[in-house]
């Protein structure tokens, strides 16, 4: 069976991740040495939180190149999507760069509030192993202040004041804007596709 | 869509889940772990686990349960009850924990919300607030979990609300005491004046007897959730038929 490694980062959110993996019989461990993420078959980057301290973390732990460089597959959740790409508003901070493009502010008129909390249903944009059996209007669960942009590496998109990336890919490297840990059937599909993806 | 939220609310004391009419006599429902689990299986899309007893007896959560819970559940929860440091509601939210619910505490020291903001980020820090009507006006309760010790906070709701908000709170869960276990409604008025103060999500809590009060609340209020306990313990409203009938009445829910 193919390991699995969670980027623990030292905030919160590792836990919930670590569970959701181990209900589907995954061989999975959380960790934050750069030998033992290399080595895994595929990696998982959460993350709650603000895009500064965590980008902080991963510059503290040695492994801002470590991630950058890894070839197998590597999903990043939340926060962890966010980092994927270039940089953030949140705290003007630069990110991994694995995913071209900007981080911005969800800006969400009255009478929406924000942060945008709460199960949002997905529209798949774009065919792909990750979203194998999801269906469109399937709901996932959201927590966050931040959106990333839809672009051509937009594997699904969600609605709130306007549509934004609620799942992405490059190359290796995939993303989740909702929590999949916490979103029932879908998520599960979601988490049970990476399992299945080659590394 | 954003779906509106039903959150079932499990008061948990000792391992068990309790309910009392208006905080008093409590009454044993049923084990925590189980009860969350049924309420996944009902489609609840939330649940909130506050360890009544923790605030009032100066204790904090144990968090064993609460990684019980996160090993078991896959639909969001918030733990509440003697969360009093950053520190603990980083060991919560470590734990498996979706969000914290500080409540007195925080009345306490305000200073803890800007804390938590800043160690785990607003949104998963909610501020829980116990208000009850007097002379035209609303006002924060304390140590709701204990009879002998609850007490007013000397603060008036609408300014508390206000200020949970701007140090840093991502969501506030209103409880409506005057409406508390007696399921004649949300306390709408209040819930409204609550919600066009602030604009993170506000749930509403206390009062909910019948599905024409969660229509009323999602409606009238904007809520962004309603949480009920008592309703759905005792088995007065099922969640499928709810949802159903909500969905039937044009509010946006997961089914």
């Amino acid at each position: 069976m193919s390991k699995i490694v969670i980027i623990e980062l030292g905030c919160a959110n590792t836990a919930s991740v670590l569970f959701a993996f181990e209900r589907l019989g995954a061989d999975v461990v959380l960790s934050s040495d750069a030998a033992e993420i290399t080595a895994a078959d595929k990696v998982v980057l959460p993350g709650v939180g603000a895009a500064g301290y965590v980008m902080n973390r991963v510059h503290e732990l040695g492994l801002y190149d470590t991630i950058r460089s890894l070839k197998q597959p590597l999903m990043g959740v939340c926060l962890g999507q966010q980092m994927l790409f270039d940089s953030s508003e949140e705290g003007d901070v630069a990110c991994l760069g694995l995913i071209p493009g900007r981080v911005k502010k969800l800006e969400a008129p009255a009478p929406l509030v924000v942060p945008h909390m709460g199960w949002n249903q997905l529209e798949i944009v774009r065919d792909d192993p990750l979203t194998s059996g999801l269906t469109n209007g399937d709901y996932a669960y959201f927590v966050h202040s931040y959106v990333c942009p839809v672009s051509e590496h937009t594997l699904a998109t969600s609605d709130y004041a306007a549509p934004f990336a609620a799942m992405v890919r490059k190359d290796n490297v995939w993303g989740c804007q909702f929590h999949p840990e916490r979103s029932s059937v879908a998520g599960a599909k979601i988490l049970e596709n990476f399992l299945k993806v080659p590394s | 869509m954003l779906a509106r939220r039903i959150i079932p609310c499990l008061d948990v004391k000792d391992g068990k889940v309790v309910k009392g009419v208006q905080f008093v006599g409590h009454e044993v429902l049923g084990d925590a772990v189980d009860m969350a689990l049924r309420y996944r299986d009902e489609g609840a899309d939330e649940l909130v686990l506050y360890d009544i007893t923790a605030s009032a007896e100066g204790r904090t959560v144990d968090y064993n349960w609460v990684r019980d819970i996160a090993r078991a559940l896959d639909i969001p929860f918030c733990v509440a009850g003697g969360i009093r440091s950053g520190e603990q509601a980083v060991r919560c939210l470590d734990s498996g924990a979706d969000k914290v619910s500080i409540n007195s505490p925080a009345l306490e020291r305000p200073d803890l919300i800007n804390e938590l903001a800043e160690m785990a980020g607003s949104q998963c820090v909610v501020v829980g607030v116990d208000s009850r009507e007097l002379d035209n006006d609303y006002y924060v309760h304390q140590y709701s979990g204990d009879p002998d010790k609850i007490r007013a906070a000397g603060r008036r709701t609408l300014d508390w609300v206000v200020e949970a908000k701007d140090r840093g709170a991502g969501e506030i869960v209103l409880n409506c005491m005057n409406q508390d276990g007696v399921r004649k409604g949300y306390d709408l008025t209040q819930l409204r004046l609550v919600r066009d103060l602030i604009d993170i999500p506000l749930v509403a809590s206390g009062g909910a007897g019948a599905t024409e009060h969660f229509t009323d609340v999602f409606e009238q209020a904007d809520v962004s959730g309603a949480l009920a306990a008592s309703v759905f313990h005792k088995k007065i409203i099922h969640i499928p038929d709810l949802k159903r009938d909500l969905k039937a009445a044009g509010i946006p829910v997961r089914i």
